[in-house]
């Protein structure tokens, strides 16, 4: 039963990490608001709840996703694993690893869709916006966002040219679609950048990004292997906002046939109405 | 009690449903590409039903516990009107939940090495240690002044992407002057800091604030604290690798 003493030092190392935030919450509570917390038991129950959730879900995926999911990263990337696959002749070339670009991006969409802050953050703009914004057209535009982000992060590693390239691009067509997007999504695209790549998301592409790091030839596993991440927070919010334009442009488009059938009707009715 | 065990099923299934994508992405990598089985089922279905517990539990305790707790001080700071104590409470709550981050402290002692191969630091423990620590704080302090930032932004109604395009210049700008080693680590730092505890709670800050500050829309103003949560971390990092 290693299982139940897993869960309970977990137990531990995460209250140990939510610690600090609630001295910081309820030191500010008691000491500057001076006020009683409406529904204290509530609240308290919520982030005990919150506790064992995390508690559950860490241990769930070092049990089940990560070693599993390593591995496989460790697999694709090996270049035995690629002899078999490749599709060049001679030396591997940047296709070759076309497994290994479609491992990246099915992994980002997978692990953002189960990624627990974007769930919450999700739920929130649905709230606030009044419905508008629904939760799973934002995840899923955040997961589109995270899979196109890490399949072009290891074609980075792979191909070895400088990210600062990528990511500079990346922040021009970001300056570029905050002048044409509806100005109610602009505030939370920039957020979906960050809330994409936590508990889920980063342990697993660490793996891929070390693994190719360290098995294409010419890169240091110390210097590219990182980068991936930061690709992973800068696409979603290039795709939130390219979501947000195209349902504005559909809207439109809808809005514009709608009136063009009234139109019509209107001088149908005109033309009847001439008739008699 | 019937009805809050049909709630809790419900929501299992919800979870289960979040987790499927991964699963079949997993298993159709094992089967079809690596053509193998994975040696381990039962501990991987054992695991498989930790999570689903762990992702229910989460989303339950978010809607009892971390989102009304964000909000009802945001509230309650709005009402106080001490803009001073709001924003010490902002930077607090920046640095806290970011200095001890695991994912965090694993990327510091990382970056350490780097360095110390790159030969930006010599190469011993005691040097790369407080290397580690100097890039762990930077990076705490950088959540702060950023959490900070974003609920000055609120309360004085700049526009956001404005500060996010300085935000960006400043990026391109030093990426030119800082070290090769350090900027990989810099750009990610970005996306690390932002823990699942921290994003709940400082979303639900900031609505709360958008909303009991009349003239404010909570879609408008009361997101992008995050933004500045992913943003700045990559300048001071930047900073800290020109220092050093």
């Amino acid at each position: 039963m290693f299982i139940i003493n897993d869960l309970l030092s977990l137990f531990v190392s995460t209250f140990f990490d939510i610690l600090p935030i609630a001295i910081i919450i309820f030191g500010f509570q008691i000491l500057v608001i001076r006020k009683r917390v409406k529904n204290l038991k509530k609240v308290l129950f919520g982030m005990l709840y919150v506790l064992i959730g995390i508690t559950f879900f860490l241990l769930g995926l070092e049990e089940a996703l990560f070693p599993v999911g390593r591995s496989m990263a460790s697999q694709l990337t090996n270049p035995e694993f690629l002899q078999t696959v490749r599709i060049s002749v001679g030396e591997l070339q940047w296709q070759d690893y076309y497994w290994v670009y479609i491992f990246a991006f099915a992994v980002g969409a997978g692990t953002t869709i189960a990624e627990p802050a974007l769930i919450a953050v999700a739920m929130k703009a649905n709230e606030v916006s009044g419905g508008a914004i629904g939760i799973w057209g934002l995840r899923l535009a955040v997961a589109v966002g995270v899979a196109v982000g890490l399949a072009l992060g290891s074609y980075r590693i792979v191909v070895g040219v400088p990210m600062h390239y990528f990511i500079i691009t990346g922040y021009v067509i970001v300056v570029i679609q905050t002048f044409f997007s509806p100005k109610l999504i602009i505030p939370l695209a920039y957020d979906s950048g960050g809330v994409t790549t936590s508990t889920v998301t980063v342990p697993l592409v660490a793996a891929l990004g070390l693994g190719l790091a360290e098995t294409v030839p010419g890169r240091s596993p110390l210097i590219d292997g990182f980068g991936l991440i930061a690709f992973a927070s800068l696409c979603p919010i290039i795709s939130v906002m390219a979501y947000a334009q195209l349902s504005e442009f559909k809207n439109k488009r809808a809005a514009k046939k709608l009136a063009m059938q009234d139109n019509f009707y209107m001088n149908k009715k005109v033309e009847e109405k001439t008739d008699e | 009690m019937k009805q809050s065990f049909y709630l809790f099923f419900s929501a299992l299934l919800g979870s289960l449903r979040d987790l499927l994508p991964i699963i079949l992405v997993i298993a159709f990598f094992q089967l079809f590409v690596l053509q193998q089985a994975p040696d381990n089922i039962l501990q991987i279905v054992i695991g498989l039903v930790f999570v689903v517990l762990g992702l229910t539990f989460f989303i339950f305790g978010l809607e009892l516990g971390l989102f009304p707790i964000g909000e009802s001080m945001a509230h309650a700071f709005a009402k106080k009107g001490s803009a001073f104590w709001l924003l010490v409470f902002a930077f607090c709550l920046g640095f806290g939940t970011t200095v001890a981050e695991p994912a965090l402290i694993a990327i510091a002692e990382e970056a350490s090495e780097i360095a110390a191969q790159g030969g930006l630091i010599a190469q011993n423990e005691e040097s790369m240690n407080g290397y580690a620590d100097g890039l762990r704080y930077t990076v705490a302090v950088s959540v702060g002044v950023a959490i900070l930032l974003g609920v000055l932004r609120i309360l004085l109604n700049w526009p956001i992407h404005y500060m996010i395009m300085i935000g960006y210049v400043l990026v391109i700008i030093m990426t030119g002057f800082a070290p090769d080693e350090i900027i990989g680590i810099a750009y990610d730092s970005g996306g690390v800091t932002t823990s699942t505890i921290t994003v709940p709670l400082v979303t639900a800050l900031g609505i709360g604030l958008a909303s009991s500050i009349s003239g404010r829309n909570p879609m408008v103003d009361g997101f992008g604290l995050i933004a500045f949560a992913s943003l700045l971390p990559i300048v001071f990092v930047l900073m800290y690798g020109m220092v050093i």
